[in-house]
């Protein structure tokens, strides 16, 4: 009897745990949500900031945040995926792929910050790019490497042996096999983790502050050497720095939603996608 | 034709192979851009370039360390004898008691008579300790300018004093920076730890296939959502809570960071510890169910030993994801650079120190490169814990 009332305690306990999580990300949704839905109209969405960013709108930021978004996948995905159809295709399994998994793992553990100092060292100072959406980009790019090239391996390694071997059956050459079977097939799985990825891009901000973001910039880019305003930069400086925090609250608000929003509808996309495209390999 | 196909697979290989290398070679990158950047502060003198420290002939101190100049000045050294002089009070001197002291007319035209004013002012007091800029530094015998200095190792890594824009010396100690960074994340995973693990107990043992269906993308959005999000949400939501709870004059504190950084850190650890807890063999789950354990009984007594070495992993991790979070902890904890004694005081962390500072820190200067070493510290700290999260997770659990 005891035993069991152990357990009853026990699983509940796991059980509220369970319904705490979904709680902590209601509530941190539900505020901003809340809080920046009045905030978001047509003039928000497309004029800039004015009066020293306690009125107007975002519109530079959004189009300097989707800037760096395609920006940094330019960069990273097709080296991420040469660089996964490398490690689970061509490397083997001997200490070279064990190595490299090692590197990337150990990239994507580096934070993003000294990303940032990076990007300043390199692209910034060094190659002379100055703070540009190129700077940003490669910055960026960088930081969601590792991310792409896990996702694509995965993607890669879940297609049966027996479709490679097939292919090579039938006179196929190693290349042919990867770009007419396993790409398509993994193609489902890896357009997700890139649209995932670029999900990530959109939020970070510690990479872009010497790199690319500018505090207050109304014109909009023209060049990859302009520096750009950015959403979660934008984000970071209505919220602390502002003079009149009356006046500058409800822009924080409406700038953390549109940010939220971008990553929901990123996953959403995702998801959707996912399911869509597997389908279609299948019947395919 | 067939030959052309050949050497282009051969080409495209090659290219595979050097993208292979990409992640190897920009570890590498940043290891020497970021030493490059940074290694020169151990160079740069501790006295301001442009400015001397004079001394007056008779006294025989000739060495200053930054943090003894400091103190000298802020009059927490007063005596020559504790810096290994003669027993005789010092009397530190700043250029500006000129202007206190003398008109501006006596200086002459285009400051032509200051350096014969400050020549009197040393050769009046042997106990003088006189911040000057070197242009106006007399030709004299009887004055003495203390050799530079650089800024030393024990300076940085055990300094208690960070303040980059001091005169006239700047204090680049690094300990309250590390001690306030491991004090946020530490406790940020014991709050996250038992939360965690309680997640992902019920998603990997008991939680049915719909329920994991709405908890899964749960914590995948808790973890999409971007730090300067969370850093907004804990500055206005939690900074005043955590206030109200405890009675503090401010909110922004170690406890409210780590708070913060306990959610964030939160989908990391559920994610790596139910990973390995489902990894538990079937065998061993029937073996203990079948012995007539109950399922909690199995889980605690066979499942978690199982899944020891993986929920070890996690909290690594998790301390990894703290220690290099920038945004929210920049936000809520108050970014005070002060030896932390308690958890309710505001506290700066490293990552905070370089987002907040490098932009106001002239490039090459001695603040700039403190803050790129900072980086190479964070650098190395983070690799140590991935690397020794994947020794961790490799581990064969022991039967």
């Amino acid at each position: 009897m005891n035993k069991k009332v152990t357990q009853k305690i026990a699983f509940t306990i796991f059980k509220l745990l369970g319904v705490l999580i979904v709680g902590i990300l209601l509530w941190i949704l539900g505020f901003i949500i809340f809080n920046g839905i009045g905030v978001i109209n047509w003039e928000f969405l497309s004029t800039g900031p004015k009066d020293g960013m306690t009125g107007g709108g975002i519109f530079p930021a959004i189009v300097g945040t989707l800037c760096l978004m395609l920006g940094s996948i330019v960069f990273a995905f097709p080296l991420g995926i040469m660089s996964a159809i490398y490690t689970s295709e061509y490397a083997g399994s001997g200490w070279i792929v064990r190595f490299i998994r090692v590197m990337t793992n150990n990239l994507a553990g580096i934070p993003s910050i000294v990303f940032g100092l990076f990007g300043m060292a390199l692209f910034v100072n060094t190659m002379g790019f100055g703070d540009s959406i190129i700077a940003g980009s490669m910055t960026l790019g960088l930081l969601v490497l590792p991310i792409i090239i896990r996702t694509t391996e995965e993607a890669i390694q879940a297609i049966p042996d027996s479709f490679r071997q097939a292919s090579l059956a039938l006179g196929a050459s190693k290349l042919q096999t990867i770009r007419k079977v396993v790409l398509p097939m993994a193609f489902p799985n890896i357009i997700t983790g890139l649209i995932l990825s670029i999900g990530r891009v959109s939020g970070e901000t510690a990479p872009i502050l010497f790199t690319v973001a500018a505090y207050f910039l109304p014109k909009l880019p023209t060049s990859v050497f302009d520096q750009v305003m950015a959403l979660p930069y934008h984000l970071y400086v209505v919220a602390t720095s502002g003079t009149d925090v009356e006046k500058s609250r409800p822009i924080a608000y409406g700038t953390a939603l549109v940010l939220i929003a971008i990553v929901l509808i990123m996953n959403l996309l995702a998801n959707v996608l996912r399911r869509y495209l597997s389908n279609k390999v299948k019947k395919d | 034709m067939r030959k052309i196909r050949k050497i282009i697979e051969k080409i495209v290989e090659g290219i595979l192979t050097l993208s292979g290398m990409a992640t190897t070679l920009i570890i590498l990158l940043i290891i020497v851009f970021l030493f490059k950047e940074g290694f020169g502060f151990f160079k740069s003198p501790v006295v301001e370039k442009g400015y001397e420290v004079c001394l007056n002939s008779s006294n025989t101190v000739d060495k200053l360390s930054s943090y003894q100049i400091k103190q000298i000045f802020d009059e927490d050294i007063t005596n020559w004898k504790e810096v290994g002089g003669a027993d005789a009070p010092i009397t530190p001197y700043r250029f500006e008691y000129l202007f206190e002291q003398y008109d501006e007319a006596d200086f002459g035209e285009e400051y032509k008579l200051l350096p014969a004013k400050i020549a009197e002012i040393i050769k009046a007091d042997p106990n003088i300790i006189a911040f000057m800029p070197t242009k106006y530094v007399p030709q004299d015998l009887s004055i003495r300018t203390l050799p530079r200095e650089n800024f030393g190792f024990v300076d940085f890594f055990f300094g208690k004093e960070w303040m980059p824009t001091a005169t006239p010396t700047a204090q680049f100690g690094i300990l309250p920076l590390i001690l306030g960074t491991l004090l946020v994340s530490i406790t940020a995973i014991l709050i996250a730890l038992p939360l965690g693990l309680g997640v992902a107990i019920y998603l990997s043992e008991l939680a049915s296939k719909r329920v994991r269906k709405i908890l899964k993308p749960v914590i995948e959005l808790l973890a999409g959502i971007p730090s300067v999000v969370y850093g907004f949400f804990g500055l206005v939501v939690l900074v005043p809570l955590v206030q109200d709870w405890f009675n503090l004059p401010v909110g922004e504190t170690a406890f409210t960071g780590s708070l913060l950084l306990a959610i964030m850190a939160l989908p990391t650890i559920i994610t790596v510890a139910e990973d390995s807890m489902r990894n538990t063999p079937r065998a061993m789950r029937e073996a203990s169910l079948a012995l007539g354990a109950t399922q909690w009984q199995t889980i605690y007594k066979v499942i978690i030993p199982y899944a020891k070495s993986g929920i070890s992993a996690a909290v690594v991790l998790g301390i990894g994801r703290a220690i290099g979070e920038t945004m929210a902890v920049l936000m809520v904890t108050g970014n005070a650079a002060v030896m932390p004694t308690t958890l309710f005081e505001p506290i700066r962390s490293i990552p905070a120190t370089i987002a907040a500072e490098l932009g106001e820190a002239p490039s090459g200067g001695a603040h700039y490169e403190a803050l790129f070493l900072l980086g190479c510290i964070l650098f190395f700290l983070t690799l140590i814990i991935s690397i020794s999260a994947e020794v961790i997770s490799k581990r064969h659990p022991q039967n």
